[in-house]
């Protein structure tokens, strides 16, 4: 039976460390291949040895898929490829092969960072650096000279050459390119929406299918495109879970409250600081602001804190292509990403006087510019910090947002928060309505949820059962989930049999469901559908003839010729729907059984009829043999 | 399958392919070497050329003088210029499904076909095809539109009267169908109906045809195309170039195996190398300048400018040319010179890497940087403040007839000095110049057409291996002005089927197969034998459903359960169907072991009313000419083996018939 294999080897019940196997119909792909940054250890990557102990993964892997650059789905791509070896193709869209190796050397940076903090005993929770959002892009960390546990390689030398390309995948529905991997896999791409070039891929060999949507974004945003998918019915379809059970607010709600503590603060002569990630949300909050205080007309300086920026604003007009229609649409007439009202940050301006908005990194407050900012200001309840996405356990970001407001800092410091803490969802992942709206776009008939908290999963699981009807998994690491399909068996037939087939199909009284009989020729992987005639030509056969003569004895007196017409007369009356005929040499057809009238060799009163007809008339022949066994009614 | 080809022109091709129940348009290109025939359009007042002399017949008759009007020999009409469209007559174009663009140059006659014709279908493009387009469609509508000349002249089209013309008004073909440019609301009527498409993107038609777009390497977004069903293949090559410009490489392997391979927009210049003549440009671009001159490039605003443009930027210090101006002059300029940069995955390998440094693909966006280029939307404004010479000004059209090249001939062309240099290879250059003489200005032909040449096509040909090759009828034999190169033709076997404006072609194709499904059930039903090695055989009975031109066989329905038992008539009352259907059959018996078998007492379980299916102990054989005659003679039965058939001869005991028949049916295959 064939059947759906998928194993998580990261995500399961799980967020980061994203890397699903999946089999389908021979074909081995790896869907993503992410790090964890809550270890340090070997638990930080999938664990590869499960694909294969002893052999060479690119044996075992038909192809790699990267759905976008976020380090919990691409991070663990240089210890695959460099250190597990595996040299097969890796697909991705153009912008994740871009940035991807940006935010893979700065992690590198970091990892070495952080040894240095251990040995100092300044160490921060682990966990802090658990989503890649919180990866600081600064540029101010020193290059290391050497180091054990950082990829030795030049990593952007290593990206740009074994990556196959994605071509766009567009946000106007309707438009997803597809790549042969080899003559029977086929990756399609559909646009995601979660960060730039983002993008959910359908996985197609045959007629079997699996949807993965890596992380995506179901409402469209000022800078990308909502996800779309088409009625495409995949057996599976593995999809993100990360906000499993919320529903959030309007977008335009959450908008117009930000920028109306932004605006209050700025009034008061309040500093706003907003800690962020350098790629993606980062973008969308600048054009808001951007476009806010053009509007407003306001005077307050708004300050992009990484060197950074500027490069990754740079990506973003170079891939104008993957940004929403809005934007595509006037980039001529004016780039969204030059803006006007946000200008580079320098340190010296955090001690400066007045009102002003700063967007530092990381994300989360656990080091860098954001913190330092952060201690800073953060004794005056005039200021303002807004947390725009989600922090983890551990950082000053979850603490403050749990409510704490004093903190304990290194070297036994006890930092007193009295600015004003914040906290507005701009995550760029899909909720639990975007998620179901999805199941209900692509029709699987099944769903497997991965990235996602297991608590949270289960409620959306029993959601999807309800709902939809359909059985949804959701496995942890290591776990696999067999799911046997019926892929039907594309033949060629050929076109005289299907013609006659179709043309007969058009009679009136085809409500009866016809039986189309062929001979079906299988040699090599090469099946095609012919006549028995033709097949019996092809193959060099001579028909096999079988005939049946039956004698069936009739007591009539009359001469043959009379008994021929009674027998003609009888058929005639009870076959209304076949062609009944009588030749003119005497004998009698029924379509192409024939009969023929004899006299008895020994008794003048009984007449033998002679019943003759092919294999291929068997039943009718039968059903004759039997029914003028039965005699003739009597002649009126 | 059947060809209409409405375009003469073999670079601006439109073609008409129906294929299975689909009717497909293969690209729309709009033929303006009919412009060559009017006068120029001018921005400014020209003296000059609205003081032309009005031309008259021989006999004197001056009616035509309004219209014609007469320079340096040549007679042009004086009138809003118009364009040759495709035929439009040949084939209803209201059924045309889908219309395949392969390029940005092909698909200048959209909005008549889309606008005029009743159309109702969709359009496939690729983005950069579209936005390039568009920007090509507003260039035009906007120079002819900014000009408004109230004269519409229809007098010489009158066929009496243009066959008094000269030359080459007299010859002009299909007059009486020109019209004038569309509107802007026309441009974006037709271009909201295309929908954008991606390389090797699978567009399925109505579940009967497949078309994929492929990279052609011409130009950035340029595709040719496959149109496919499961068993036919047509390819579609309209455009390519094997040169390393700007465009992703063109894919050639993608095009193996097609029954039938469409060959159109080859190099209109065989004879050029595109890269001597670049050489030549810059050489006599620099000389020019170094002399004080101003050089002139009518060109597009898209396409071969970028090129040129990253010569100059290569070429500009070390030819000492830093401090002379560039200017590049079209309502599309900036648009045009911004899209170039965010096309990057259209873009050739080299120009794709530079995104991830991040940096534009094109220098120009350096020379834009450094004030080196400057771009304008038209002469007037701020480049009359900005305007220094000697300079060097790109812009359009390249048919010297509308467009601020104009105003720049008029200008410049009085000078010896100043340097014209033709690079766009559409026009005939002195054709092009002949309402501007007499004319002191250097005229330099550069044309740079990066399109197929011959030997590459023959090349090309050799390695997909096409079946049969169909071309414009101008590929199948030299130029007219170089009757004797020969190798400046299509070189194939067998010889490639050639077309002209209006013609039909009945394709050289017989399908012979479609694609069926077989649910798993039914599969699981199949019993298959090994005929030969390597070769296995199942019949099939089953039921066909076939919805939206897609077929799939389903497992016969099973034998319907008697239901209500009493009303019902037994069974072998009903009448039988005698379209089931029974396999034919094949092989044949061999007489021994069948003899044998019937001597065998039946292995059946013993059943009371069949005890007498013991074995036969009367059988007699009979050899005869073709065969044998088994006879069992108690029971009146005579069966005839021969090689290819058995006949079975018996009395009416049905028990007994079906029997033999299940015996000899043992000993055969069935079909």
């Amino acid at each position: 039976m064939p059947e759906i294999r998928v194993t998580p080897l990261g995500a399961g019940q799980d967020v980061g460390r994203s890397c699903i196997l999946v089999s389908i119909a021979g074909k081995n792909v790896m869907l993503d291949c992410g790090m964890h940054m809550g270890f340090s250890d070997d638990r930080r990557f999938p664990d590869f040895s499960y694909i294969t102990r002893s052999g060479r993964l690119t044996d075992f892997l038909d192809c790699v898929i990267i759905s976008h650059f976020h380090l919990d789905h691409c991070g663990a791509l240089p210890y695959f490829s460099e250190m597990v070896g595996y040299d097969g193709p890796i697909y991705m869209t153009q912008p994740t092969q871009a940035i991807c190796p940006i935010l893979l050397e700065d992690y590198r940076k970091i990892a070495v960072d952080k040894k240095v903090v251990e040995i100092t005993k300044h160490i921060h929770d682990n966990r802090a650096l658990r989503y890649v959002e919180l990866l600081p892009l600064s540029g101010t960390v020193q290059e290391p000279q050497s180091t054990s546990n950082a990829f030795t390689p030049p990593l952007t030398h290593w990206l740009l050459s074994p990556c196959i390309l994605i071509p766009s995948a567009c946000e106007t529905p309707g438009t997803s390119p597809l790549m042969l991997v080899d003559d029977e896999l086929e990756i399609k791409a559909y646009y995601a929406g979660h960060v730039l070039g983002a993008a959910m891929f359908q996985i197609k060999v045959g007629s079997e299918s699996v949807v993965y949507t890596g992380d995506y974004n179901m409402t469209p945003d000022r800078h990308l495109g909502a996800a779309w998918i088409d009625k495409c019915r995949p057996n599976l379809l593995i999809t993100e879970s990360t906000y499993a059970t919320t529903i959030r607010d309007s977008k335009r709600c959450r908008e117009r409250d930000f920028l109306k503590k932004v605006h209050e603060t700025v009034e008061r002569g309040g500093k706003v600081l907003i800690p962020v990630f350098a790629l993606g949300r980062a973008q969308e909050l600048c054009i808001l602001l951007e476009t806010f205080w053009e509007r407003m007309d306001l005077k307050a300086p708004i300050y992009f804190s990484t060197g950074l920026t500027e490069k990754a604003n740079h990506y973003y007009k170079l891939f104008i292509p993957w940004t929403n229609q809005k934007i595509r649409k006037t980039f001529v007439q004016r780039n969204m990403f030059e803006f006007k009202h946000v200008k580079a940050f320098d340190r010296a301006f955090a001690d400066s006087p007045g009102p002003m908005v700063v967007f530092a990194t990381p994300g989360m407050l656990h080091a860098g510019q954001s913190l330092q900012i952060f201690r800073k200001w953060a004794g005056n309840e005039k200021n303002m910090v807004i947390m725009p996405g989600y922090c983890v356990q551990g950082t000053v970001g979850h603490k403050i947002l749990s409510g704490q407001r004093k903190l304990e800092m290194e070297g036994r410091q006890v930092l007193e928060v009295k600015m004003q803490v914040e906290y507005m969802s701009f995550s760029a992942h899909a909720d639990a309505k975007g998620i179901m709206q999805l199941v209900g776009q692509a029709e699987p008939e099944n769903v497997l949820l991965v990235h996602g908290e297991a608590k949270k999963m289960e409620f959306l699981k029993q959601k999807i059962e309800q709902e939809f009807r359909v059985s949804c998994y959701m496995p942890a690491n290591g776990e696999t989930v067999t799911l046997p399909t019926s892929p039907s068996i594309p033949v060629g037939i050929s076109l005289g049999l299907l013609k006659r087939e179709l043309a007969q199909g058009l009679l009136p009284d085809s409500k009866k469901p016809r039986l189309l009989h062929g001979t079906l020729i299988m040699k090599d992987s090469n099946f095609r559908l012919v006549s028995s005639e033709q097949a019996l030509k092809e193959l060099g056969l001579a028909e096999h003839q079988l005939r049946f003569t039956c004698r069936v004895h009739l007591h009539d007196t009359r001469k043959e010729q009379e008994t021929a017409v009674r027998v003609y007369s009888h058929l005639k009356s009870v076959l209304k729907d076949h062609c009944v005929q009588h030749l003119p040499d005497g004998s009698v057809t029924v379509e192409s059984i024939l009969i023929q009238a004899a006299a008895h060799s020994e008794d003048p009163g009984t007449k033998v009829l002679l019943v003759s007809w092919t294999y291929q008339d068997e039943e009718l022949g039968s059903y004759l043999t039997s029914l003028l066994k039965k005699g003739l009614p009597q002649a009126s | 399958m059947k060809l209409y080809c409405l375009s003469g022109h073999p670079t601006l091709p439109c073609n008409v392919l129906k294929f299975k129940s689909t009717t497909i348009m293969l690209d729309c290109g709009l033929d303006m070497t009919s412009t060559l025939n009017f006068l120029p359009l001018p921005l400014v007042q020209s003296p000059r050329l609205s003081n032309l002399p009005g031309w008259s017949l021989k006999d004197g008759n001056a009616f035509l003088d309004k219209e014609l009007k007469e320079c340096s020999g040549h007679v042009f009409v004086d009138s809003v210029p118009e364009f040759c469209l495709p035929e439009t007559e040949l084939i209803d174009l209201s059924t045309v499904d889908v219309i395949l663009i392969s390029n940005y140059h092909c698909m200048m006659a959209l909005p008549y076909i889309t606008e005029h014709t009743g159309f109702t279908g969709t359009v496939y493009a690729t983005e950069p095809s579209v936005q390039i387009g568009r920007l090509l469609m507003e260039e035009l509508v906007n120079f002819i539109e900014r000009v408004p000349k109230a004269q519409s002249a229809s007098l010489w089209k009158n066929k009496d009267i243009q066959r008094l013309l000269p030359s080459p008004l007299k010859d002009a073909v299909e007059v009486s169908t020109w019209r004038r440019c569309y509107t802007m609301q026309e441009v974006n009527s037709a271009l909201s109906k295309i929908q954008l498409v991606g390389y090797s993107q699978k567009i399925e038609l109505f579940g009967a045809v497949q078309v994929t777009p492929l990279s052609s390497g011409y130009a950035l977004g340029s595709s040719n195309w496959i149109i496919q069903s499961h068993y036919e293949k047509v390819s579609y090559v309209s455009g390519s170039s094997l040169l390393t410009t700007h465009p992703q490489p063109m894919d050639q392997a993608s095009l193996k195996n097609s029954d039938v391979l469409i060959l159109t927009g080859l190099t209109q210049i065989p004879t050029a190398n595109p890269d001597s003549m670049v050489g030549e440009f810059c050489s006599n671009l620099s000389l020019t300048v170094r002399n004080g001159g101003n050089v002139l490039v009518p060109c597009y605003p898209s396409g071969v400018i970028y090129d040129l443009l990253e010569c100059l930027y290569q070429y500009i210090d070390s030819a000492g040319l830093s401090s002379i101006p560039f200017y590049f002059i079209s309502p599309v300029a900036n648009s045009s010179l911004e899209f170039s940069q965010i096309f990057a995955e259209w873009l050739c390998h080299n120009k794709q890497t530079k995104v991830y440094l991040p940096e534009p693909p094109f220098p120009h966006a350096e020379l834009i940087q450094t004030n080196k280029l400057k771009h304008y939307p038209s002469i007037h404004g701020d480049f009359s403040n900005d305007f220094r010479q000697p300079c060097v000004v790109f812009t359009g059209h390249p048919s010297l007839r509308f467009g601020d090249v104009v105003h720049f001939m008029e200008l410049w062309g009085k000078s010896s000095l100043n340097t014209v240099i033709f690079t766009e290879p559409d026009f005939t250059y002195l054709e092009a110049l002949a309402p501007y003489q007499p004319l002191a200005m250097k005229c330099i032909y550069c044309p740079i057409d990066t399109r197929l040449n011959f030997i590459q096509v023959s090349k090309l040909l050799k390695e997909v291996q096409p079946l049969h090759v169909v071309c414009p009828e101008q590929y199948t034999q030299p130029p007219p002005a170089q009757s004797h190169r020969i190798d400046l033709m299509i070189d194939c076997q067998p010889p490639a089927m050639s077309y002209r404006r209006a013609e039909v072609l009945a394709l050289p194709f017989k399908r012979r197969y479609e694609k069926i499904e077989i649910m798993p059930e039914l599969a699981d039903s199949l019993v298959p034998m090994e005929i030969k090695p390597g070769v296995s055989l199942a019949t099939v009975s089953a039921v066909l459903h076939t919805k939206d031109n897609k077929h799939i066989l389903q497992p016969p329905p099973r034998p319907a359960q008697p239901t209500g038992g009493k009303k019902r008539k037994r069974a072998s009352d009903d009448i039988p169907d005698c379209k089931v259907l029974k396999p034919l059959l094949s092989g044949s018996i061999p007489v021994e072991q069948f003899v044998q078998t019937l001597e065998k007492s039946t292995q059946h379980p013993p059943v009371p009313f069949l005890l007498e299916q013991h074995g036969f102990s009367d059988i007699k054989v009979e050899d005869t000419a073709k065969g044998h005659i088994v006879l069992l003679q108690e029971a009146e039965t005579l069966i005839q083996i021969e090689e290819d058939s058995t006949h079975i001869i018996c009395d009416n005991d049905e028990m007994l018939r079906v029997r033999l028949r299940d015996l000899v049916l043992k000993f055969l295959q069935k079909f």
